[in-house]
């Protein structure tokens, strides 16, 4: 009995290590590889631009490129977690505004990209800067536009709000302008050329350009700006309004019920009712309006075992015009990389979102930026629907600035 | 008992024991075991190969300990129980006991943005953060060499031949053919081939942290590479003391410590550099939760909504599903089964996208709600802190009592007609016999499943996020949280996922308290129920 039972065992065993060192012999290798290895995380729409820019590489060099495809929205939360244990990629595509996050997390590198800097657009390399270290290889930019039906009110730019409303109620629609306030929610997003025309920024940037942790939305250029939300909201002459979502903005504004709405080029595809024309956004304030500009890039891990086959990659073979035009026709955003950017600018609606991207501030990518956006939209809501606007805004700032200090 | 009356009590059993266990006849059972369990061993010993080269020693010890006691118990004659619950047992251990574990060492840490790895990895992190190109450096076209096993830059300075290594900054060594390539060959060294470099990750690695001085002092800033082929000059502002754990700033001369119970590099001033370390914190999430003003003053409220939410939920859609069950199970009613399917019809949609449509349909101006019930008055369901509580749980109503009249359905008809007819020929009314003999005995089959119900309303994350984001928000708190959220979604804000600055550390602690709570709650509620049970004994 005990033998046969030994016996077995080692059947067992034996089948089990049989087995184990099939699927164990690639990996004993990476040990001492004939050549490298890169791993880059990417969502769906970009896996085709970088195989492209991967192929070529790995012609070139004799290297591996392995692509990882995952959502986009769980790229920087696996990549914090994943990096310090060391199974974390040697490349990741991610948005600049992550940037502060993966700085404090410790798990991004700098990179340097020398002559070819000055290739890209000043204000995506700006985006990508933190505390005056470049971290990333950017690609393209987005940002939001006001967005004009040309059958009701022409294709000129209104130069002020006024202007716009004016303009707009002369259209006869049945709203002169529609912006989205996601629901009840807010959207500050989506207002911010507004506020910023008030001179009222979300953080005071320093000379720099950085940004620092100090809330410049308060004082009196912030009490103007949530005061003119007021006047036009619920109590006032009803413009702005909270009853208005994402989906009931396009609609209205692709039904022609309202002549001008504030949109960014991923709304364009639900206007195919309407001729649209792109301009930036009309000054309510009197300052510039500036919209906030995303930018999307390349990140390489502070913890890659292959630093210098990940940074030629992203550099030599990203950084380049080839690699960044198949990034564009892959997934069609506004190229970070200046001469593509005059380039696609031959289309009128990317022209004009390249023009407002031109008047555009980077979005804060320092960590307190996350804490900003629910007080601040759910302030601009409440004052939409009637709160009492200057004491609404003072009391999110307050409390906002009690948060970012705990 | 003896081992011989044991083996009596199971006289279907072949003397040979199980087929499992039995060469004789044709073997298939044996052979089909021998096969399923070299499946489970070749998985098991990969787990444990891979967490030896993970150095993940904890899941070693596990996953050997189970791998063992896989093959005991299913190559032994004894442990015929444990053949059966051993599989259960596995995925207890790996799905509840491991998570609930690990949920519990996060609340005790201070994981999060900021405090993710290892304090090696911080002060990489920092080391990295504060090397800078000098602005006014070329790139200068670079081979790596080596001799021995020391290895080297050499540079292509404008047409001169530069060489150095760690310990010795750059020095001159003639004069190169031209002013723009790497240098081909270098006197004294061998040169490194680039496809050898690039492939070779350790090598990589030390190349990447070779920094090669350009001059006796320090300050002047070395050389160092990002790709292997081009070199600049670039300059670090802070240096790293293992031995003193200290992080200097050579610049502003500030001296950075490390300190082990915050997991921080603080200065004299107080000021942090900007990336820590995981390190455990005891209980200092729980007491943040309890007595931090900020967050315990909006979490009172928010617990007090959970209940009301909770219980309110399971007593409407519970009232509502009984009630038409008991309408619907009527013999009178007409077409009973077409008119049961459409009441399944809200079931039937995934929860998430009915909460969507119903945030739609109760919209103040476009709601199909205020336009067709309201004469299109401007009600602002979702605005106002009443009739947000009110809209949701008027949405949960509508997503749950299908269920519950399912539930319900199922119970009437299984109750004993016999005890209803008795109780009609003593004289009860409907009401009388609905009240002394329906309901308790439908709640003695139905009290279990409320209680599972309420604990998954306690929990119901995705009605609220999707029906109101836990809208409207109140004012004051440094936690954005609202009139609707329950103290799931309160947790998710205050963990700060979504916003990109996470505290895992005291959302494992709050959750740690929302378990416990449900917990207690379920534990006193299953000893009610058993008193119900004594009704039927």
């Amino acid at each position: 009995m005990r033998s046969k039972l030994i016996g077995l065992g080692a059947i067992a065993a034996v089948s089990a290590l049989a087995l184990a060192g099939c699927s164990g012999t690639p990996s004993e290798d990476d040990d001492a590889p004939a050549a490298g290895e890169i791993v880059i995380w990417t969502d769906a729409e970009r896996e085709a631009a970088i195989t492209a820019a991967a192929e070529k590489f790995e012609e070139e060099t004799g290297a591996t490129v392995t692509l990882v495809q995952k959502n986009f929205e769980d790229l920087r939360a696996d990549f914090i977690a994943q990096v310090p244990t060391g199974e974390g990629p040697d490349i990741t595509v991610g948005a600049h505004d992550w940037l502060g996050a993966l700085v404090t997390a410790g798990v991004v590198d700098t990179i340097d990209l020398g002559d070819k800097a000055s290739s890209f657009e000043p204000v995506a390399l700006e985006a990508m800067t933190y505390d005056g270290q470049l971290y990333a290889l950017p690609y393209s930019l987005e940002t939001i536009a006001l967005i004009q039906n040309v059958d009701l009110v022409g294709t000129e730019a209104p130069a002020t709000w006024d202007d716009l409303i004016a303009r707009g109620t002369a259209a006869g629609t049945e709203r002169p302008f529609v912006i989205n306030t996601n629901g009840e929610t807010g959207d500050g997003y989506t207002m911010y050329g507004f506020q910023t025309s008030f001179g009222a920024p979300v953080f005071v940037q320093d000379e720099t350009g950085s940004y620092t942790n100090e809330v410049g939305m308060g004082g009196a250029a912030g009490e103007a700006f949530a005061s003119w939300l007021g006047a036009n909201g619920a109590n006032g002459t009803g413009i702005l309004s909270t009853t208005i979502d994402y989906d009931t903005n396009n609609t209205l504004f692709n039904e022609g019920k309202v002549p001008y709405t504030i949109q960014g080029p991923w709304a364009i595809s639900a206007f195919p009712d309407v001729n649209v024309v792109v301009n930036p956004i009309p000054s309510a304030g009197g300052q510039d309006a500036a919209p906030f500009v995303g930018v999307q890039g390349f990140y390489l891990s502070s913890q890659s075992k292959n630093k210098l086959l990940a940074q030629e990659f992203l550099v030599n073979y990203l950084g380049t015009e080839d690699a960044q035009r198949a990034l564009y026709e892959a997934d069609p955003r506004i190229p970070a990389w200046t001469s593509l950017a005059e380039e696609v600018s031959s289309d009128p609606i990317i022209a004009g979102f390249v023009a407002s991207s031109k008047n555009g501030v980077p979005m804060p990518s320092i960590p307190e930026m996350g804490k900003v956006w629910d007080f601040w939209n759910a302030a601009e809501s409440q004052i939409i629907s009637g709160a009492d606007p200057v004491s609404t805004w003072n009391q999110m700032i307050t409390d906002l600035t009690a948060a970012l200090a705990g | 008992m003896t081992a011989e009356s044991t083996r009596r009590t199971r006289p279907t059993l072949p003397a040979g024991g199980s087929h499992a266990r039995n060469w004789r006849g044709l073997g298939g059972g044996f052979l089909l075991k021998l096969a399923l369990m070299a499946l489970v061993n070749a998985l098991g010993v990969s787990v444990v190969l891979s967490a030896i080269a993970a150095e993940s020693w904890i899941i070693l010890a596990v996953s050997v300990v189970l791998l063992v006691a896989a093959d005991v118990i299913y190559f032994t004659r004894r442990a015929l129980p444990l053949k059966y619950l051993f599989p259960g047992l596995v995925f207890l251990l790996a799905f509840q006991v491991f998570t609930l574990g690990y949920t519990g060492y996060v609340a005790f840490t201070n994981y999060g943005t900021g405090h993710a790895g290892s304090q090696q990895q911080a002060v990489d992190a920092a080391l990295i953060q504060a090397e800078r190109r000098l602005d006014d450096s070329p790139s200068y076209p670079l081979a790596v060499v080596q001799r021995g096993d020391e290895l080297g830059f050499a540079i292509n300075d404008d047409g001169r031949l530069r060489v150095g290594t760690a310990e010795q900054p750059l020095r001159d060594a003639g004069a190169l053919p031209d002013s723009s390539s790497a240098p081909a060959s270098v006197p004294g060294w061998d040169v490194v081939p680039r496809a050898l470099l690039l492939g070779d990750a350790e090598l990589q690695e030390q190349v990447a942290s070779l920094r090669v001085p350009i001059s006796a002092d320090a300050n002047d800033g070395s050389l160092r590479t990002r790709e292997g082929s081009t070199a600049a000059v670039y300059r670090s502002s802070l240096v790293w003391d293992e031995q003193a754990q200290t992080i200097t700033d050579v610049d502003s001369g500030v001296v950075y410590t490390a300190d082990p119970s915050t997991g921080n590099f603080v200065a004299a001033d107080g000021s942090t550099l900007p990336t820590g370390w995981i390190v455990t914190v005891g209980f200092d999430n729980f007491l943040r939760a309890f007595t931090d003003q900020r967050y315990s003053v909006p979490l009172l409220q928010v617990t007090g909504w959970t209940f009301a939410f909770a219980a309110l939920t399971v007593f409407t859609s519970f009232a509502l599903g009984l009630f038409l069950a008991i309408v619907f199970n009527d013999e009178r009613v007409r077409a009973r089964r077409v008119l049961r399917t459409l009441f399944l019809f809200p079931y039937a949609f995934p929860a998430f996208m009915s909460a969507l449509l119903w945030r739609g349909m109760l919209n103040s101006e476009f709601g199909i709600v205020n336009d067709l019930f309201f004469f299109g008055a401007d009600i602002n369901w979702l605005g106002d802190p009443w009739l947000a509580r009110l809209a949701v749980i008027w949405v949960n109503l509508w997503l749950s009592f299908p269920y519950w009249f399912l539930v319900c359905l199922g119970a009437l008809q299984s109750l004993p007609g016999e005890t209803l007819e008795a109780a009609t020929i003593d004289g009860a009314g409907p009401w009388r016999r609905f009240r002394s003999i329906t309901l308790p005995l439908l709640l003695v089959s139905t009290a279990p499943l409320a209680i599972a119900s309420f604990a998954f309303n306690f929990n119901n994350f995705t009605i609220i996020y999707m029906l109101t984001s836990g809208g409207p928000y109140f004012t004051g708190g440094a936690a954005q949280l609202g009139a609707t959220d329950l103290l799931i979604s309160a947790i998710y804000k205050i963990s700060g996922v979504a916003g990109g600055t996470a505290d895992y550390g005291l959302a494992s602690a709050l959750s740690i308290i929302v378990f416990l709570v449900i917990g207690a709650i379920s534990a006193l509620a299953f000893r009610q129920t058993r008193k119900l049970e004594e009704i039927q004994s």
